[in-house]
């Protein structure tokens, strides 16, 4: 009996050691920070601190389709993809069957009264050599439709070339803007230079609605529901834990009213992935579909083989004309692809479109306005040819790109001439240059990590380089960090050159557990050439054991933090904008010559929290139960157990003769 | 009065008769009013005229026994028989017969539901490369269809829109011309969150289709005739309607061709399969009966009257099964937690059919209506509570798991002892 007790004892010990909350092999956490790298991407351009809508007003003049002001064409981009067919460009360039695009789309002028057609559908395509020998593909597809889907009294409801599901969705909930993008990979700045648009990994959504909506929560929360159906996309785990409401970092990008930070949702869900079911609705909602136009090369099994997928949605009204009496609305949906040269490109430096895309083009989309494709022909820095395009066109143009004056071959594919006679185009792009040449750091770029050991506290550091020798500049810095990461606000440091640097602004919103995350935003003047270093620290929360993922272990995602600047241009930003033009350029518009604004987006955190071990439980009950039954099982036994003298039992023999005497009826012997 | 149809417009000036109700003028054997061989006439408002022999000085007992039977008979015709009420209960109540018609009838129709109808009018276009297709919708529904929907306003809420699907290739052979629908659902994909706004309340889609062909394409009926409309219809779910494009143009005409489409052909078409699938049914009129057409609102007076009657008693009849479901899932699934809300939601059913069927009785057909309409709310949302769902799946197995860890080690230490 002592033994049993003793074996008990031993067992209970065992049991205490297997039931350890806290696992202690967790990885260190630095490590985390090579699941992704620098990221560094260009988008909207605000004004940094100050809420000021007056740049609304600069673009929105430009909206006109019939204005073809060269002078302005810089500012909008979405203007410039309906202006395209008349600026400059055309006007350099001769050749033949330039004026047709305009008749084989209005074709039906011919027979009789056109009826009015008030929204028109363009498509654009950029392709960027990348100094590595990646290549960067970049989609437009801009509907724009002179109505407006807000007004109460009259409903819209006849849709024809705007998706009827998004205009259902924006008139119900008085939406004024929505931005969403899906992402898979991450954009690496330092080798791939600034992105057309740049977006962080995951789902990125942020919205503005109108200020006639009484309850934007409950709004917000239905409308991530409906998204979610749409794009068929975990959206519906956006909630109020995940929700921000930054109060300078996103404004309105189009013709805005409101600038009331009550008035705008935000959230990112980094844990997202993006594939092929979210593309498929993504491509529902072009007119051509992937039928006809550039959409078709958007055959999913070789946009996923890729090391950067991003497609975007962008929902905003923008201006008729120069008064702005009148808004349209425009939908861009956007789309943008890095083929890798080893995993893609057999490490071969030539591209072609069917060897990325495994299709070739053969006819624009019948609805759009216009259709072009860009190839950039940029020289490298030291003044080479990079590549070799084929076919060649005449058709060449000059943009101002993020501070970079590149060089574009145009491919109107309105016009007979890029099909050749084979009645395909083909783009094949060879480069000349057969080693990777370093690339000019990016004039503005960060990382971010966590630091620190130990499963109770950490540090949160992000670094910002500006590597512009001689110019300091402003940048806004956005954190959204959730609950159970507790932020010590008094740590934050922000450190420049070894020196402390004051940020000019600062909104902090502490979070409240299980309700809203932490909201930090900063403004930082970064000197030149240097690296500024913001720190802050914070304590792990544990959390209650329902609110551990299935595999808990996998770590805790913190969304990309956001850098919103205002980059001084290395080339002067022309401000008669006579070289300029099409959608890609700039989602965003200009606000002064010398500099251009830029949205860069830092990697998601994976942090690893406090995780238990959440077999315990069921080991603790098979263990004690185990115990208790053999425990039981003996102490009954030892005390019930009897002694009796028991008689040899009978042979072999014995008990087959009393088996027979029993058939026979005879008693045993 | 020139023309019976002057006759109708000035009589039911003269007489503002209630929902629900039919006034029945009777004129002489001798009236010129009515054509040869047509003994009633039925108006567009609620009102019918009766042509009979009557003898001046007959006594009333005589004149109701003359008249009786042919009054029975326009009542039936406005109303409903027992097979529009079976046929109408035929989800429900799975016995009874009923005749061929009313039961397509019935099935034809979405079934009762206070919801929302949202209607779709989409304008399919395999090939925007040749065709140029353009229609004017909006006034289109504003002239044709919005009049009806405003006489069926007090039924359900509707919403019209209308869309242009471009590239949207049937994928399917003029044999098998009744799977169009699959190909043609998936481009609109929209049920899922338009069901998820409108989260509490059912919501119905009829989707009427307009296909455009370049190669013409003729629908034809059973006996090989060429259908007039050449459309045809999908029940519970909308209508397709084949629009060829005959135009011949010539070869310097260049492409895309400009098509404008005839909305006035179209919106015929489509009215009448609107009026099906709301299950405004064909009365069924006998020979000697006249009925006035009912011009651009798409329904006459009695007509929805008509449809109230037969869309109250659907809706008591859905009502009624459904608490009769909640009730034996309750019976089956003892763990089930009614909470008050739910309970009082049952209450408030029962009460509302007790009411909707005391207002029948009394004939008050728009109160009844009414009554019904929330006695089917209250019960949805009773038997489709969320809450419901929380304690439906609780299996022994589980328990038994839980539990076995426990029993077993200790039953194996019993069982050995119970051996020894």
């Amino acid at each position: 009996m002592a033994g049993a007790v003793f074996g008990m004892l031993l067992l209970f010990v065992f049991i205490n050691f297997g039931s350890l909350p806290i696992k202690s092999e967790v990885s260190h956490l630095d490590g985390e920070q090579t699941f992704s790298t620098s990221k560094v991407s260009t988008e909207e351009v605000h004004q940094n601190q100050v809420p000021d809508t007056s740049y609304h007003h600069h673009r929105e003049t430009f909206q006109d389709e019939e204005r073809a002001d060269p002078a302005e064409l810089w500012t909008s981009p979405e203007s410039r993809s309906q202006q395209y067919e008349t600026p400059l460009v055309e006007s350099q360039v001769e050749e033949g069957g330039q004026s047709e695009a305009p008749a084989t789309r209005n074709g039906l002028a011919e027979s009789g009264q056109p009826p009015k057609v008030n929204d028109r559908f363009q498509e654009e395509l950029v392709i960027r050599p990348l100094l590595s020998g990646d290549v960067y593909s970049s989609f437009q597809f801009r509907t724009s439709w002179d109505t407006d889907l807000l007004n109460k009294q009259k409903k819209v409801s006849h849709f024809r070339l705007f998706p009827k599901s998004l205009g259902q969705v924006i008139s119900k909930f008085s939406i004024r803007e929505l931005h969403i993008s899906f992402t898979q990979g991450f954009w690496r700045t330092q080798q791939w230079g600034p992105p057309f648009l740049p977006a962080p990994p995951g789902v990125e959504l942020w919205v503005w609605f109108e200020h006639t909506v009484q309850d934007v929560d409950t709004s917000w929360k239905e409308l991530t529901s409906v998204l979610s159906g749409i794009f068929c996309a975990s959206l519906n785990f956006i909630d109020s834990t995940n929700t921000i409401q930054p109060s300078a970092s996103f404004k309105p990008l189009g013709v805005a009213n409101v600038t009331d930070q009550r008035f705008l949702r935000y959230a990112v869900l980094p844990r997202e992935v993006v594939c092929t079911e979210n593309l498929t609705p993504w491509k529902k909602l072009l007119p051509c579909e992937s039928k006809a136009g550039l959409a078709v090369l958007l055959k999913s099994e070789k946009l996923f083989h890729s090391s950067f997928h991003s497609q975007a949605v962008h929902i905003q009204p923008i201006c008729q004309d120069l008064q702005c009496k009148k808004t349209s609305w425009e939908l861009r949906q956007t789309l943008s692809i890095v083929f890798d040269l080893h995993a893609t490109g057999q490490s071969k430096r030539e591209w072609s479109l069917f060897k990325m895309f495994s299709r070739t083009l053969t006819e624009p989309c019948p609805l759009a306005s216009t259709s072009k494709v860009y190839v950039d022909i940029t020289e490298t820095p030291k003044g080479d040819d990079m590549i070799e395009v084929a076919p060649a066109v005449t058709l060449q143009m000059h943009a101002v790109v993020l501070g970079d004056r590149r060089k574009y071959m145009v491919y109107d594919l309105m016009t007979p001439e890029p099909y050749g006679s084979l009645r395909s185009l083909n783009i094949l792009l060879k480069w000349k240059l057969q080693d990777s040449e370093e690339m000019l750091p990016p004039i503005l770029h960060a990382e971010r990590y966590v630091g620190g050991y130990g499963l109770q506290t950490g540090e949160i550091h992000t670094l910002i380089y500006n590597n512009h020798p001689f110019r300091a500049f402003p940048i806004l810095l956005m954190e959204s960090v959730p609950w159970y990461l507790r932020l010590y606000i008094h740590t934050l440091s922000v450190i420049s050159k070894g020196r402390e640097n004051k940020p000019s602004y600062i909104h902090y919103r502490p979070s409240k557990d299980r309700q809203y995350p932490h909201l930090l935003e900063m403004l930082v003047q970064l000197p030149p050439n240097s690296i500024t270093k913001v720190t802050v620290q914070f304590e792990r929360a544990l959390l209650k054991w329902t609110e551990y993922p299935p595999d808990p272990n996998h770590g805790f995602y913190v969304s990309s933090s956001v850098l919103s600047a205002q980059v001084p241009s290395a080339v002067a930003l022309d401000a008669n904008h006579t070289t300029e033009g099409p959608l890609f350029t700039n989602l965003f518009p200009i606000m002064e010559e010398s500099s251009y604004f830029m949205r860069v987006y830092t990697e998601p955190l994976l942090v690893n929290l406090p995780t238990p071990d959440f077999s315990m439980p069921y080991n603790v009950i098979c263990l004690t139960c185990t115990v208790v039954a053999v425990g039981y099982g003996s102490l009954y036994n030892l005390l019930t157990r009897t002694f009796q003298v028991e008689e040899p039992s009978a042979g072999l023999a014995k008990r087959i003769a009393n088996v027979i005497r029993r058939l026979r009826g005879v008693p045993p012997l | 009065m020139e023309t019976v149809q002057e006759a109708d417009v000035s009589l039911s000036q003269l007489n503002e008769s209630p929902s629900g109700s039919l006034v029945i003028y009777v004129i002489p054997e001798t009236s010129g009013l009515l054509p040869d061989g047509i003994n009633v006439y039925m108006g567009i408002y609620r009102t019918a005229i009766l042509r009979t022999s009557l003898h001046k000085e007959a006594k009333m007992e005589e004149l109701l026994s003359v008249i009786g039977p042919k009054i029975l008979r326009i009542i039936q015709t406005v109303t409903f028989t027992n097979n529009d009420i079976k046929a109408s209960m035929s989800d429900r109540v799975p016995t009874g017969k009923f005749t061929k018609e009313s039961l397509a009838d019935s099935m034809r129709a979405f079934k009762s539901s206070p919801g929302n109808y949202e209607i779709t009018f989409s304008l399919l276009n395999p090939d925007p490369k040749s065709h140029d297709l353009h229609w004017d919708i909006e006034e289109a529904v504003d002239k044709y269809i919005q009049p009806f929907l405003d006489k069926l306003s007090g039924v359900a809420n509707f919403s019209v829109d209308s869309q242009i699907l471009y590239y949207a290739i049937l994928g399917v052979t003029p044999q098998s011309l009744p799977h169009v629908i699959n190909p043609v659902e998936a481009r609109l994909g929209k049920k899922v969150y338009i069901r998820f706004i409108l989260q509490s309340c059912a919501l119905f889609f009829c989707s009427t289709f307009l296909i455009i062909l370049t190669a013409p394409l003729y629908i034809k009926d059973q006996n090989g005739a060429t259908v007039q409309s050449n459309a045809f219809h999908s029940p519970r779910w909308g209508g397709i309607m084949v629009y060829n494009v005959n135009e011949k143009y010539s070869d310097n005409n260049r492409f895309p061709v400009q098509v404008n489409i005839d909305t006035v052909r179209v919106m015929e078409v489509f009215l009448a399969q609107l009026r099906l699938l709301l299950g405004v049914q064909l009365a069924y009129v006998p020979d000697d009966f006249l009925m006035e057409s009912p011009a651009n609102q798409g329904l006459t007076d009695w007509e929805l009257d008509r449809f109230l009657w037969l869309r109250t008693l659907e809706n008591i009849a859905t009502a009624t099964t459904t608490q009769t479901s909640l009730a034996q899932l309750l019976d089956e699934i003892g763990n089930i937690v009614i909470h008050d809300k739910i309970a009082s939601q049952v209450y408030n059913a029962v009460i509302a059919i007790q009411a909707a069927i005391a207002e029948l009785e009394a004939g008050n057909l728009g109160f009844a209506f009414q009554s019904s309409k929330e006695a089917i709310l209250a019960s949805e949302k009773a038997f489709f509570d969320p809450s419901l769902l929380h304690l439906l799946y609780f299996p022994d197995d589980q328990k038994f798991a839980i539990y076995i860890p426990l029993f077993l080690p200790m039953s194996s230490a019993l069982w050995e002892m119970w051996c020894q």
